[in-house]
Parts: structure tokens; C-alpha cells; sequence
């Protein structure tokens, strides 16, 4: 890992205006995203994790600038990308691309494979040395795929199959840097663990880094060198992975993996099971102070009136917390 | 319909083995979506039927008038002059082996090559018309969906506001207004524009507000946002991943609008603001006919005929590729 980061995202905030009454004044904002910080070094492989609605698909779609923030900067190379428009954004997406969650609506049914794939060239006027066709058969050929699948259509394949044919759209670009947007959930158990193995080899042979969006803890970190626990639009916890999963320090990392499931009967009685009660507050209502507080176990008045800073406690390892566990 | 699509006995023993070896060196072909549609389209009876006489009235309205008799030729040595209609055939019809669907009461004008030429106005304008409210339609639609906020407001607005209006007054009206002589066009050329117009300029929110709902839908899946994120500008969007998802419903609906754009067409001439006589067209012949009927019931019987299996046959064929395009929806 080296120093530099590839990616720098500070203060990231994204606020969803609500419109009411009869001159469509805003009323609300559905706080989405609210001050996200956290760097990818080039290489590495950053997990972001947390409940269905915490904001971790809005952070990578502002990432890809499919969003644009509210708030917040977002630095790729050094170069602050957060602001730029679509039209000078145009040829760093060479640099920057998406694996997308779902392989059924993520390609277009009305094309081939070979235009699908070959898209990103003729998008971003790029000459391939023998040929459009060429390059996309070499990509299906490095995703497993036969090549001479190039004319058939989407609805031909399996979803693994298909979500193959979309990693080898994301590569054609030779990206430094990949969102991939869980990129397994809606895959087979069966058919998840070949394209999380998939992503590893290809990081192995093209350095690629990532940033992995998913719910699953196992997924994220059987891939990830570092994860990121998102809260209601917050990030609780930073930590290499080996850390935060056998010692987790903010209370909602503990329960989110107390929640994996054990497969060993004995072991499973040993462990401790945090249940959280209630759900998970309205974005557009979020609790004063600590945005966990309503549902935690150790919360202090303190919580209730004082948001907690995400803040270095060890090197590589930030908690947002009054009272980490240690 | 949607009994499942024939396989060729070659495909169904295909062994999966030789199908990773990707089988010699033949390239695979994939079945898209048009060739699927085609297969379903093809065991369908009732619309090949309608496909069949669509292309047959096509044919006959382009080339019939070149064979047949002139329609505007007097036969007046057929008409009974008291009682005012054919003298011989089936009913006073004047069928006979010179006139196959017989003579005008009154003046004895040939009737086939009447309803011929009739067939021709009434597809030319209902085309026409068709197409005016398809490309306005589609455009409109397309960009109300796919952009949303206050374009979308404003188009679906405007939509409401075209669908509120008292289309046949304005028909009415329109032509009492317009001069002779227009964007160099006059006289039958001119009202054909006029319909076209009238028609194809009214009934373009039917299929903009479709458009429009299959965008929104299509806006929200993710190779919109793959395409964007590869750097795509709104105009490839729009028009080269969009699009083609919406090829078949507007397909479908403009095979569906045909008829009805017949029928609006028939209803204007039978009001008087159609093609000015002598030029024969459906609904003129039917108003003709309207006074008489009691006397000379196939005089209206045949224009109203000829409307009706039209409109029949585009029905059908609209069903069917409705079915074989999206054998989902019922």
C-alpha cells in the first residue's frame, strides 16, 4: 500500500430536497449522505458496509459523479473532481468506472454483447489496436467468457454470466479505480464467490483498486483490505479489516457482526448476540448527536446532545464514538 | 399466444460441451429480441390475415387507379331516371360485369375505381398523420421522461391542453379559414395537408404520454447509468440506449393509431371538410350515400364496408405484434 491516496473523499454530503404544497417550496432534505470522509490508497480494496438506506450507493454514485454532492470534496489523484462538469468529468471516467449491482438491468437488452463491451471505446473515441472486436473478445476471454458469444444478446446469458459481461464493459477502459456497487447481491450464492474471486485476480493483474459497496459482512471481507461502516449517512468506523471484524470499537460495527451468521452450533452459543431494537431513524429527521444513539446499548446523555467527530484513535483506525469498546 | 418458439431439431440436441468449443469457427449468432417477435409473429393467423390485406389495399391504392375505369366517368345509360338509381343488379347496386361493385345513384360513376382511389386518400392521410404524431410524440415523450422537473411539467401540460381540445369544431373550423392557396400547395393537395395536420398535430399525446411512462421506467435501470458513467452525453442516452427499448410499444401503438387516423379521416369527410369532390374518399361516399340508403342500400354498404375491413386488418395486425413483442402484457 503505498501513501498516496488515490481517491480522497472529505466532508462528502448529499441532501435530497423534499418539495411540498402548491409552489413546490422545500420543506426538507433527506439527508443521504452527511459529511463522509475516507481515502483509497492505490491497490487497496476499501469495503463500505452498513444497513439498506445508510448511503453507501449514493456515496459511490457521487463518486462516479451520477450524483452530484451537496457538499464536500472528492480528490482523485490529486485532482478535485467534485465540481467539475459533466463535459470536462468525460475523459477521467476513463480512469474511474462502476460495476453495477444488477446484471438484469445494467445491460441494455437490445444490444450485443460486442456492443455493449465495445461501448466504452466508441464513447471515449478510443483507437484499439486490431480493431474494436478484437479488444472486446479479449475482454470476454479475461472475464471467462467465449468470445464467440460476442453477437448473442443479454437475455442469452445466466446473471452470472451477465455480470461477467459487465465487469469485462468496466475494464475496457483500464480504469485505476473501481466502484463496484454490490457487485454480488443479486447473484447465486453459488455463482458470487467466482466473481468476487474474479475481482480479486483481475486487481492482481491490473493493480486495480476498488471500492466495494455491499450488505454482506462475509463478501466485504473475504475482499476488502479495509472496510467502512456507514451510519444514516455517516461514517462510524474505519479499520483494516482484520481489525474491525475480530475487535470491533463503535457499538453498531459489534451488532451489525453479531448478526453474521455462525456456522458452527457450538461457537454459536459462546458468542454474544447484540439484538438493536427499532429501526433505523428517518434520514430526514435524524436523531440531535450521535445518529446511533436511540438504538444503543452504552448511549450516555452526552450522545444525545454531542455528535461524535470520526476520529484516529490507533493509526489506520477511526471510530465515530463518545465511548468506543476496546 | 405464446405457445413456446419453435427450436430446430439441430439446436435442441446441441451439446454443451461443443458449445464451449464454440462449435468450429462459425461465429454464434444471437436470437435479439425483432427475431424472437418474428417467430411468435409468424404462428399468429389472425395477424398474418390483417398483414396480408394491408399489404394487398397498399398495393391496390397505389397501383389500381392506373387499371381501372376512370371515376369520374358518367354512366348515366345505367340509371333509372325516376327513380333516381342503377336500373339492373342485386339490389339496385348496378353490379355488373363492367362495374364489379356496381354505380353511383344519379350519375352512374363506377364504384371500384371510386373506392380505389378512396383507399388511397385514406391511407395517404392516415400515414401521414400517423407519422406527424409517432416522430412528435416520441421526441416529446422521450425527452419528458428522460429529463423530468419542469420539461416534463411543461410537455404534460401541453399534452393535456392538446387532448382538451374540441378537435372535429377545430377541424370544422379550420378548413373554412384556410385561404386556396398555402405554402404552395391548393386545392386537394392542400387538404390533404389540412388533415394530416389537424390529425397528426391532435392525437400525438396518446403516444407521447406511452413514450413517455416507458421512459420513466426505462430511465431508472442501470445501463442508463453505466452508459452515463462511460461518459455518454444526453443525445446518445436518449437516442441510442433508450430508443431502441422503446421500438416496440411505439411499433404497436402506431399500428394501433393507423386505424383510428382512417376513421378520424372518414369521419372528416363525411362532415364535408375532406378531399373536395369530385376526388372520391370513404367518408365523402358514405355522406353521398346517406340521403338515398332506403333506395340504394349498397351505396353505402361498400364504403362502409371498405372502412371497416381496414381498420379490421390493422387491428389485428396491431394485436399481434402487441402479443409477439411483449407476450407479457395482455
Amino acid at each position: 500500500m503505498s501513501s498516496t491516496p488515490l481517491l480522497e473523499v472529505t466532508g462528502l454530503q448529499k441532501h435530497f430536497p423534499v418539495h411540498a404544497g402548491l409552489l413546490r417550496r422545500q420543506v426538507a432534505a433527506v439527508k443521504a449522505v452527511d459529511g463522509v470522509s475516507f481515502s483509497v490508497a492505490k491497490g487497496e480494496t476499501l469495503g463500505l458496509v452498513g444497513e439498506s438506506g445508510c448511503g453507501k450507493t449514493t456515496t459511490g454514485r457521487m463518486i462516479m459523479r451520477l450524483l452530484d454532492p451537496t457538499a464536500g470534496s472528492i480528490t482523485f489523484e490529486g485532482r478535485e473532481i467534485s465540481r467539475l462538469s459533466q463535459g470536462r468529468m468525460r475523459p477521467l471516467r476513463r480512469d474511474i468506472q462502476m460495476i453495477f449491482q444488477d446484471p438484469y438491468s445494467s445491460l441494455n437488452p437490445r444490444k450485443t454483447v460486442g456492443s455493449i463491451v465495445g461501448a466504452p471505446f466508441h464513447l471515449q473515441d478510443i483507437k484499439t489496436e486490431h480493431g474494436v472486436k478484437r479488444a472486446v473478445q479479449e475482454l470476454l476471454e479475461l472475464v471467462g467468457l467465449n468470445p464467440e458469444h460476442y453477437n448473442r444478446y443479454p437475455h442469452e446469458f445466466s446473471g452470472g454470466q451477465r455480470q461477467r459481461i459487465g465487469i469485462a464493459r468496466t475494464l475496457a477502459l483500464k480504469p485505476k479505480l473501481i466502484v463496484a456497487d454490490e457487485p454480488v447481491s443479486a447473484l447465486d450464492v453459488s455463482i458470487q464467490a467466482q466473481v468476487v474471486n474474479l475481482l480479486e485476480d483481475l486487481q492482481n493483474e491490473l493493480g486495480l483498486t476498488y471500492v466495494v459497496i455491499a450488505h454482506d459482512l462475509s463478501v466485504v471481507r473475504h475482499i476488502s483490505d479495509r472496510v467502512a461502516v456507514m451510519y444514516l449517512g455517516r461514517m462510524v468506523e474505519i479499520a483494516d479489516q482484520a481489525d474491525l471484524y475480530t475487535r470491533p470499537q463503535h457499538p453498531y460495527t459489534k451488532a451489525l457482526l453479531s448478526a453474521v451468521p455462525v456456522p458452527d452450533p457450538a461457537a454459536r452459543k459462546e458468542r454474544e448476540r447484540i439484538r438493536l431494537t427499532g429501526d433505523v431513524p428517518s434520514p430526514l429527521n435524524p436523531p440531535p448527536g450521535c445518529p446511533f444513539h436511540p438504538r444503543c446499548w452504552k448511549a450516555q446523555p452526552k450522545c444525545a446532545t454531542e455528535v461524535p467527530v470520526l476520529s484516529e484513535r490507533t493509526p489506520g483506525r477511526s471510530v465515530a464514538c463518545h465511548f468506543p469498546e476496546d | 399466444m405464446t405457445a413456446p418458439i419453435e427450436v430446430s431439431k439441430g439446436e435442441a440436441e446441441a451439446h454443451p460441451e461443443d458449445v464451449l468449443k464454440g462449435v468450429g469457427t462459425q461465429a454464434i449468432q444471437g436470437r435479439s429480441l425483432g427475431r424472437i417477435a418474428w417467430l411468435r409473429l409468424k404462428r399468429d393467423r389472425a395477424a398474418l390475415g390483417g398483414a396480408v390485406v394491408i399489404a394487398l389495399l397498399i398495393l391496390l391504392a397505389a397501383f389500381g387507379p392506373f387499371f381501372l375505369q376512370d371515376p369520374n366517368a358518367y354512366h348515366q345509360d345505367l340509371i333509372d331516371p325516376t327513380m333516381q338509381r342503377p336500373k339492373d343488379g342485386f339490389l339496385h347496386s348496378g353490379i355488373s360485369w363492367e362495374h364489379w361493385f356496381g354505380v353511383e345513384p344519379t350519375t352512374g360513376r363506377d364504384m371500384l375505381s371510386r373506392i380505389v382511389l378512396g383507399a388511397r386518400i385514406s391511407l395517404i392521410v392516415a400515414f401521414l398523420a400517423t407519422l406527424v404524431s409517432v416522430t412528435i410524440g416520441t421526441v416529446l415523450g422521450v425527452v419528458a421522461g428522460y429529463f423530468g422537473g419542469w420539461v416534463d411539467t411543461v410537455i404534460s401540460r401541453a399534452m393535456d391542453v392538446f387532448l382538451a381540445f374540441p378537435l372535429l369544431l377545430f377541424a370544422i373550423a379550420l378548413v373554412g379559414v384556410v385561404p386556396d392557396d398555402m405554402l404552395g400547395l391548393r386545392g386537394n393537395g392542400l387538404r390533404v395537408g389540412v388533415l394530416v395536420f389537424v390529425i397528426g398535430f391532435f392525437s400525438w399525446p396518446y403516444i407521447g404520454r406511452i413514450v413517455r411512462g416507458q421512459t420513466l421506467s426505462l430511465r431508472e435501470r442501470e445501463f442508463v447509468d453505466a452508459s452515463r458513467s462511460l461518459g455518454a452525453g444526453h443525445g446518445h442516452v436518449l437516442f441510442k440506449e433508450l430508443l431502441p427499448n422503446l421500438l416496440a410499444p411505439i411499433i404497436v401503438y402506431t399500428t394501433l393509431l393507423i386505424p383510428t387516423n382512417i376513421l378520424f379521416e372518414a369521419a372528416l369527410s363525411f362532415l364535408g371538410v375532406g378531399v373536395i369532390p369530385p376526388m372520391p374518399s370513404w367518408g365523402g361516399m358514405l355522406s353521398l350515400a346517406v340521403p338515398t340508403y332506403q333506395n340504394t342500400p349498397f351505396f353505402m354498404i361498400i364504403p362502409g364496408l371498405a372502412i371497416f375491413v381496414t381498420v379490421m386488418a390493422f387491428n389485428l395486425l396491431g394485436d399481434g405484434l402487441r402479443d409477439a413483442l411483449d407476450p407479457r402484457a395482455r
